[in-house]
């Protein structure tokens, strides 16, 4: 339903010229209409491919024309791309016409793959799963991958081709970029740019360098604001070359984190969670089940889960990792104790370190110093994990030079006047360089500036001309996963802007003809897949995967000459100063998802705010410097100043304030502009990560931050119920504590009888990470609103599942537990007997369905609620006039109006798929055939659904596990959605401090 | 009749505790009465609270029409607080009702004398009262167009309310009550309709009021037939005293939230009801009494009278209070602990001591005489209990409702100028309809207070 206006009008002068003639003339005008420019640009836009050919015979013209005539009409529509684009071989939910089709396609993040089956409505990209055949999805998905087909959707991107802010056309770049390119070949290439983000496509990477050759004197540029630097630069101080690093997290039995967060962020996070929900045990008590330790500067994914936690500066993670290599006999030079960490904290993780050899595993974060990639790489080595729960291969990347002094480079080009043209593709440099590079100041002397990308922003606004790109699920393309699995990437649907690919850019430039993505991956890979092409390229388009191209193990060998302590010196960088860290951002990442709706109100894992970053603070931080939450202060650091909200996050660092990347956008969209604040400005480029020296000012003024949770702590309520590994040998009933026996109270109601399903939901807690991609993909499945940061401050979020976070213990190092909660389907649900209109109605399958025409808004059945899943749609939240937003709606759940009630169905629309099949083959729905959103997206598998009338069902049994427990049980609702206790396996020798 | 009147009293000038003072004949007391309506000018007071009550009244309308056109979201509400303002007005308007139907049927089985001069106005502020409670139900609802859903009526979706859910049984009982004040007041109106309509001078009002009267002429068979009726219609009208508001505090009660859900909560809201209720009826007999020149038919009798009831009243208010925190810590539920607890300590702490004041330390005031004949004590204390009692129906709902079970939903209220505004405006309104029902209707019951004449000729008082 997208209308690109110039179409539209184009579309409707023809059809009006035509309408006007009649009989013989009728031949006359076509070949006068086809004489115009005008129809000229419109058949370009409606057939990119046949654009070139427009030189045509009359046949040839004729019937391009009749096609063109009969797709007037229609060429609002959305339409497939014209490329032959192949359904996924096992599509989930069958592919009859008229139902939803599955394609396998992949995303990136940071130029890493991931593999997804995006669901297609009728040509219209709604909802992306992961890709089980996908070795970075194996069928889940995380936050950032659900949120995608809300981009592709936004209406805030840029729909056309400016030229200084004014509109103009590809055509007239084309041209201007032709002149240019005649004086580049003269002087073969030199002042010529490219500026690009982290790059794995084979097919780009070979452009790339197809293009440097015809140019010998151009240079090749990338920077990600969250990149790799520090692991290639660590393999190179290692082993002397640049090395990908890869996990087997299920093989690991004893686990460190050096302030690593490879749960929630990192090139294979989805994977790495479902291996370490693997290696911990699925639902129930592994027979060895995984130990973490974490030492994290502010707390992550990982640190919230891990069994023990020490918050430490990152600074001081280079002492602990040389410490703990001390201990393990290596030739290193350590501090005798490191401040912040009790040496018997370390001497009991070096203990079991040691005790599971081979099968142990330290990972160092992105964030840390390359030093400490090498020390983690030396202690693997010790340990003989390398080989078994790590491995190295040849790089991922294209190029894994050092970003930051890549993009320094060319800044310093630009500031000697020896760039005159800079193709910038994709990422956002103005807004995400480093504060000291200032990146946007020298652009402008640049004789030719040119940008594409998905949004006018930043950096479009001090280019020359602005491209518009094609997002990810509209153009073809391919990119590797973390372990160089190449997946080929194909289009769900044709540009619904006049956007083009990286790859049609870089073929302008090479040879200044158009040439079309299909055909430019088609060519390269006609190379690759060899005799059988055809038979290949369908087989990896439909799998979602290339097979065989994943980058073998590379055997490494340590370099002798590795430095026995960091660059600051044997004592490390010890001063008492406070430390500002800076850390992706969960939601917008490093800014460019900030106008994705849908991210910037999903709560953070931990903190729980929406639509901001701020700056997080320890609580005893906080009561030093008498903050408190929505404080604004002022953060110096190196000189660079930068007002920003606090927010109190227990287990953060004492010592340690850090910052999101990504918020403060000025050019983001309607969505983006004007959340939060703009870490960047205090970004150094020599320490993009953390640098001490930050001062702090309380300036006295307040910024208000929504949060969808205030209440941190479980009061005593058994809630989220927990028990060690050895608790639980000792008493199978330990962590699930008092069994709430349904109390046999009598009732005047018949109790309902189920004679066919009887659904129900099993979470294991012991396996949530927090990463809140249920709730996501909850979203995108079931329509659900966005409601914006004031309503989210008022308490009206609407999301059907949502991740609660408690904190146990010391507000200084905690346990944090999440515990999902979607509605649960009570069997004595107290919703369905207070509704005065029967809009709360229990079904013959034993869902609390909520029928939205009879809901009147009493809103008495979320008072009534005690798990409080219910939402309410205050005001006419659904945007119903964005006609792009339309388009992204699944079609099989209910748009929601003002007024009524709305809550989890258990995806009945999922449900009625599954009878549908079923009923036409004549069985009973299959285990495992009905999938819920939440279930499918869950890295670590935490979510179980079925038939609890089958008495073979997963469900089924992971209800029998002693490990079962239903939340307020006490009160007699008898809930459908169970929970398993979490189990966790701290070390015995260790005492909680 | 009352044994307080005829042993003579302390050191109070028993003058002063007549039910009825002066000398008046049948014609002087229809007199004094129907000149308000039909003759006497209009007085400033009336003016001045009539022009107010049309400015909020007129706020009430804005704030409904934006109520409409935006939805609840206008409102301080949320999840997990989904009821705040408008139930609260509702629970409060509905008890402001009870005492208007509890001094003219109740207290007439009873026989009580007394009540005839406050009956008339008392029960109007009843169906005023009962309809601004009425409205607020409506302008909860999340789609108010479609409220007759809770009625039972045929339709071709073959669908009922769902008869387990006690906004129905609300209906029903709003529905009743509201029907049989109507009844009842009019009842007793039409001898007094006819009465104006046979001292009116202008054509109009004539007609108006003879219509009203249906004829009713005075006739001793007429006057039988009318007794009976009114009779019965009190015999009807008192059970709802007690079953409205029972039925409204299921409402809460029926509810497993902890601090609705409670055994305790009928008695506890019809005491409640009565509470405000007389509070109400002393709020405006006092400023009746003074701009209309009726201290003689409204004397420090009634005052004091309804003063003790609201005594009484207070302190079965204060029992539930007591017996609610008690059974909180008997009963051994860490919820409703924890919500007791929250009440005393949580951050809507300021309301419950406030609540405490107001409806249980102030108003033990009462137990002395001098205060109860005190008449500007008692029109602060009146006013003092109305806001207490309002601010009891919104802690109950507020502060149960913000921290249930799970600490992760927990959440405030925090009212918007829109809530004030339908709160304000409510006020504004009844206050109009009020002041509309002081000068076109007789405060006071003609016909009544003439029998009351002749009862005290013949000593009977």
């Amino acid at each position: 339903m997208t209308e690109d206006p110039h179409t539209a009008v184009d579309s409707e002068a023809i059809r009006l010229r035509l309408g006007d003639t009649h009989g013989a003339t009728m031949w006359r005008s076509l070949d006068e209409i086809g004489e115009t420019s005008a129809f000229g640009d419109y058949l370009t836009q409606q057939f990119p491919r046949f654009a070139n050919q427009f030189q045509v015979d009359r046949r040839e013209f004729l019937k391009l024309m009749s096609a063109s005539l009969a797709l007037a009409g229609l060429g609002a529509c959305t339409r497939e791309p014209q490329e032959k684009i192949l359904p996924y071989v096992k599509a989930p939910q069958g592919a009859v016409a008229g139902e939803p089709r599955f394609f396998a396609t992949a995303t990136t993040l940071g130029g890493f793959a991931m593999g997804v089956l995006v669901e297609s409505n009728m040509g219209r990209p709604t909802k992306v799963e992961g890709n089980p055949m996908h070795p970075a999805s194996l069928g889940s998905t995380d936050t950032l991958t659900q949120a995608s087909v809300l981009g592709l959707w936004d209406p805030d991107r840029s729909q056309v081709v400016t030229r200084k802010g004014q509109i103009s056309t590809w055509e007239n770049f084309s041209s201007a970029l032709g002149r240019q390119l005649i004086g580049l070949a003269r002087k073969q290439g030199e002042g010529l740019r490219i500026l690009t983000e982290t790059v794995t496509s084979p097919t780009l990477a070979a452009q790339l360098q197809a293009l440097l050759a015809r140019y010998p004197k151009a240079q090749w540029h990338q920077y990600d604001p969250i990149n790799r630097d520090n692991v290639y630069d660590g393999t190179r101080m290692a082993f002397g070359e640049a090395l990908d690093v890869r996990y087997r997290l299920d093989k690991a039995r004893t686990i460190l984190s050096l302030d690593a967060d490879f749960l929630g962020a990192g090139n294979a996070r989805v994977r790495a969670a479902r291996d370490f929900a693997q290696g911990r045990g699925a639902g129930g008590r592994a027979a060895m089940p995984n130990r973490l330790y974490a030492v994290a500067s502010s707390p992550s994914l990982t640190s919230a889960f891990a069994d023990h936690c020490v918050a430490l500066r990152a600074g001081d993670v280079e002492n602990a990792a040389l410490r703990i290599a001390k201990l393990l006999d290596l030739p290193v030079v350590a501090p005798d104790a490191v401040v912040g960490v009790a040496e018997d904290w370390l001497a009991a993780c070096v203990r079991d370190l040691q005790a599971s050899r081979g099968a142990s595993l330290v990972v160092a974060g992105e964030a840390q110093p390359p030093f400490v990639h090498a020390l983690a790489h030396r202690i693997n080595h010790a340990l003989g994990n390398v080989g078994v729960t790590v491995t190295y291969s040849e790089p991922v990347v294209a190029d894994p030079a050092n970003q930051g002094e890549s993009l320094r480079a060319l800044v310093r080009d630009i500031a000697a006047h020896a760039v005159d043209t800079l193709i910038v593709i994709g990422g956002n440099p103005v807004y995400c360089a480093p504060a000291d590079v200032r990146f946007g100041d020298g652009l402008l002397g640049v004789p030719l500036t040119v940008r594409l990308g998905l949004y006018e922003d930043e950096t479009s606004a001090r280019c020359q001309w602005h491209l518009p790109a094609t997002h990810a699920l509209e153009a073809w393309s391919d990119a590797r996963a973390y372990d160089g699995t190449v997946t080929l990437m194909q289009p769900l649907i044709a540009p619904l802007y006049a956007g083009r690919s990286a790859h049609e850019l870089l073929a302008m430039l090479g040879g200044g003809t158009l040439r079309s993505g299909y055909d430019i991956m088609r060519d390269y890979w006609q190379e690759k897949l060899g005799a059988d092409f055809e038979r290949g390229w369908s087989t990896a388009l439909r799998e979602g995967v290339v097979t065989g191209t994943a980058l073998p193990e590379k055997t490494v060998t340590t370099r002798g000459d590795l430095p026995a302590h960091g660059p600051a010196g044997p004592a490390g960088a010890d001063d008492s100063s406070l430390e500002l860290i800076f850390t992706p951002d969960p939601s917008v990442w490093d800014g460019s998802f900030a106008n994705n709706a849908w991210l910037q109100e999903l709560p953070r894992p931990l903190t729980k705010l929406t639509w901001d970053n701020a700056a997080l603070v320890a609580p005893a931080l906080a009561k030093r410097l008498s903050l408190q939450n929505e404080d604004v202060v002022e953060l110096t650091c190196r000189g660079r100043t930068l007002a920003a909200p606090v927010w109190i996050v227990p287990g953060q660092a004492d010592g340690v304030v850090s910052v999101s990347l990504g918020y403060g956008r000025t050019r983001a969209g309607r969505v983006g502009n004007g959340h939060g604040f703009d870490a960047y400005a205090l970004r150094p480029s020599d320490a993009p990560w953390f640098s001490r020296g930050l001062q702090i000012r309380k300036t006295g003024k307040k910024y208000p931050l929504a949060t969808t949770q205030h209440h941190h702590a479980m009061d005593g309520r058994d809630l989220v119920r927990v028990a060690t590994v050895a608790e639980f040998d000792q008493n199978p009933q330990a962590a699930s504590g008092p069994r709430h026996a349904t109390i046999p109270i009598g009732t005047l109601y018949s109790p309902f009888k189920y004679d066919g399903y009887a659904w129900g939901m099993a979470i294991n807690l012991g396996a949530c990470i927090g990463c809140n991609a249920c709730t996501i993909a909850c979203q995108a499945e079931n329509n659900i609103p966005v409601v914006g940061k004031a309503e989210v401050a008022r308490g009206r979020e609407m999301h059907w599942i949502r991740v609660d976070r408690y904190y146990e213990g010391s507000a200084h190092a905690p346990r944090t537990h999440f515990q999902p909660v979607p509605c649960m389907q009570c069997e004595r649900a107290p919703c369905e007997v207070v509704c005065p209109t029967e809009a709360s109605v229990h079904d013959s399958e034993g869902l609390n369905v909520q029928v939205y025409n009879r809901c009147v808004g009493t809103r008495f059945c979320s008072n009534n609620c005690p798990y409080k899943v219910r939402r309410f749609n205050f005001f006419q939240y659904a945007d119903e006039n964005t006609e792009s937003l339309k388009a992204q709606r699944n079609p099989e759940v209910t748009v929601r109006m003002r007024g009524v009630m709305e809550k989890c169905s258990y995806c009945i629309q999922r449900i009625a798929n599954g009878r549908i099949e079923a009923d036409k083959a004549g069985r009973r729905i299959r285990d495992g055939e009905v999938v819920t959103a939440c279930q499918a997206v869950c890295p670590t598998q935490a979510i179980s659904f079925g038939d609890l009338n089958d008495p073979a069902s997963r469900v089924k049994a992971l209800k029998a596990s002693p490990l079962d427990y239903a939340l307020l049980g006490e009160l007699n609702t008898r809930p459908r959605t169970t929970y398993l206790a979490k189990l966790t396996n701290p070390n015995p020798d260790l005492k909680e401090s | 009749m009352s044994p307080a009147i005829s042993t003579p009293a302390n050191d109070i000038n028993e003058s002063r505790l007549q039910v009825l003072k002066g000398a008046y004949s049948y014609a002087s007391i229809s007199d004094k009465i129907s000149d308000i309506v039909l003759t006497r000018p209009t007085h400033w007071g009336w003016v001045a609270a009539f022009s107010l009550c049309t400015a909020l009244t007129l706020l009430f309308v804005v704030a409904m029409a934006y109520l409409f056109y935006k939805g609840v979201g206008i409102w301080g509400i949320d999840i997990p607080v989904a009821w705040a303002f408008a139930i609260t007005n509702f629970v409060w308007w509905v008890g402001i009702g009870h005492a208007g139907t509890f001094i003219s049927a109740f207290l007439l089985l009873l026989r009580q004398k007394w009540r005839t001069s406050i009956n008339r106005f008392a029960e109007a502020m009843t169906i005023f009262a009962v309809a601004m409670a009425g409205i607020m139900p409506i302008l909860h609802l999340g789609r108010p167009w479609f409220f007759y859903w809770l009625a039972p009526y045929p339709n071709i979706m073959n669908l009922w309310p769902q008869w387990r859910s006690p906004l129905v049984w609300d209906i029903f009982a709003i529905g009743t009550y509201i029907i049989v004040s109507i009844l009842f007041w009019y009842m007793g109106l039409i001898p007094d309709l006819a009465t104006l309509r046979d001292r009116a001078e202008s054509r109009v009002k004539q007609i108006v009021y003879g219509l009203g009267a249906l004829g009713w002429r005075g006739e001793a068979r007429q006057w039988r037939r009318f007794d009976t009726a009114y009779l019965l219609l009190a015999g009807l009208a008192t059970p709802l005293v007690i079953s409205v508001h029972s039925v409204v505090s299921f409402d809460f009660s029926i509810g497993n939230t902890p601090g609705w859900h409670s055994t305790i909560f009928p008695p506890y809201f019809v005491a409640g009801a009565l509470f405000s209720g007389f509070a109400m009826a002393l709020t405006i007999s006092i400023p009746l009494r003074a701009i209309f020149g009726l201290k003689d038919f409204i004397t420090e009798r009634h005052l004091d009278n309804i003063a003790k009831i609201m005594l009484v009243c207070g302190l079965i208010v204060a029992y539930s209070y007591v017996v609610e925190i008690f059974m909180a810590f008997y009963s051994g539920d860490e919820f409703e602990k924890y919500m007791v607890l929250n009440r005393m300590r949580g951050p809507y702490a300021p309301i419950y001591w406030v609540v405490v004041l107001f409806n249980v330390v102030i108003p033990q005031s009462l137990w002395f005489k001098r205060v109860r004949l005190s008449v500007m004590t008692l029109f602060v204390l009146s006013i003092v209990v109305n806001i207490g009692m309002w601010l009891e129906r919104f802690m109950i709902i507020v502060t149960s409702l913000h921290r249930d079970f799970l600490p992760s939903s927990w959440g405030m209220f925090y009212p918007t100028f829109w809530d004030w505004a339908i709160l304000v405006g409510s006020l504004g309104a009844f206050g109009w309809l009020f002041l509309m029902f002081v000068r076109f209707l007789p405060a006071i019951s003609i016909s009544e207070m003439r029998k009351l004449v002749r009862e005290k000729k013949e000593g009977e008082l």
